[in-house]
């Protein structure tokens, strides 16, 4: 049971850092596709795959479900139907970046805490 | 692990526009062989970007070129008597490559490699700093 506890202590941010390296790579596939023709750029909605990843019943971690992938709405149309707008990408890539470090410290502080309270 | 699969989409990216990159170059440096291998005039050259959805289907996909076609716009015709190629009124024809559109692709092509490479820095740094996880 108390690997179990342990184990849900770190469920919450590692669910976040795994759902973190997938966008990353959407995003990444985003860009690489940034000049090809009819390509519709995707991303995920986290707040809600991190919801689904982390309900209770939703599943031990490692078998959760893949986040459903969503077309992302352009702002302006481009005439070979590509849906990429590279400074929205590269934003978001950004972002993605910071918060996927901010999950990865969090975590490391709640590794450390724990290591504190077991060596005393 | 899904940044490892960063790299391989960011270098489907590389390889896919430095190939572009490369017909641009080709396309630059022949805008004015009035003789090609075959005794007519160059024809400019395009890449074709594909769009490859990866094998688990989560949505990512890679990017390759998927063939290499001849620009089909009509040859510039350019009158000089003089030239040993012109034909019977006098016109040379002359290849159909816009230096302007080329140089436009050229730096569409090194902005977009700029960006993969970019993309490349930031997953190698996230998983640097995932391997150090409770060091």
């Amino acid at each position: 049971m108390a690997i179990d506890r342990l184990d849900q202590m770190l469920q919450f941010q590692s669910e976040a850092l795994k759902l973190r390296s997938q966008r990353q790579e959407l995003l990444a596939a985003n860009i690489a596709n940034a000049d090809t023709p009819q390509y519709k750029a995707v991303d995920i909605d986290f707040g809600q795959a991190l919801a689904a990843a982390t309900a209770p019943g939703a599943g031990t971690s490692g078998t959760s479900a893949a986040p459903s992938v969503l077309y992302r709405v352009p702002t302006q149309s481009s005439l070979d139907g590509n849906t990429v707008e590279m400074d929205v990408e590269r934003a978001q890539f950004a972002d993605n970046t910071v918060r996927y470090e901010a999950a990865l410290r969090v975590l490391n502080a709640q590794i450390k805490a724990m290591l504190i309270a077991l060596q005393g | 692990m899904s940044l490892f699969n960063v790299f391989d989409i960011a270098s489907s990216a590389l390889t896919a526009q430095s190939e572009r990159l490369n017909v641009t170059a080709s396309n630059i440096a022949n805008a004015d062989s009035a003789a090609g291998p075959d005794g007519k005039a160059y024809r400019a050259r395009q890449v074709v970007f594909q769009a490859v959805p990866g094998q688990e289907s989560n949505g990512t996909a890679k990017v390759k070129v998927a063939g290499i076609v001849e620009d089909n716009t009509p040859s510039r015709q350019v009158y000089d008597p003089k030239h040993p190629l012109a034909d019977a009124q006098g016109y040379v024809t002359m290849p159909n490559v816009s230096v302007v559109d080329e140089m436009v692709n050229m730096l569409s092509a090194s902005r977009s490699y700029q960006s993969n490479v970019e993309i490349m820095n930031t997953a190698k740094n996230l998983l640097l700093k995932t391997l150090t996880l409770g060091q």
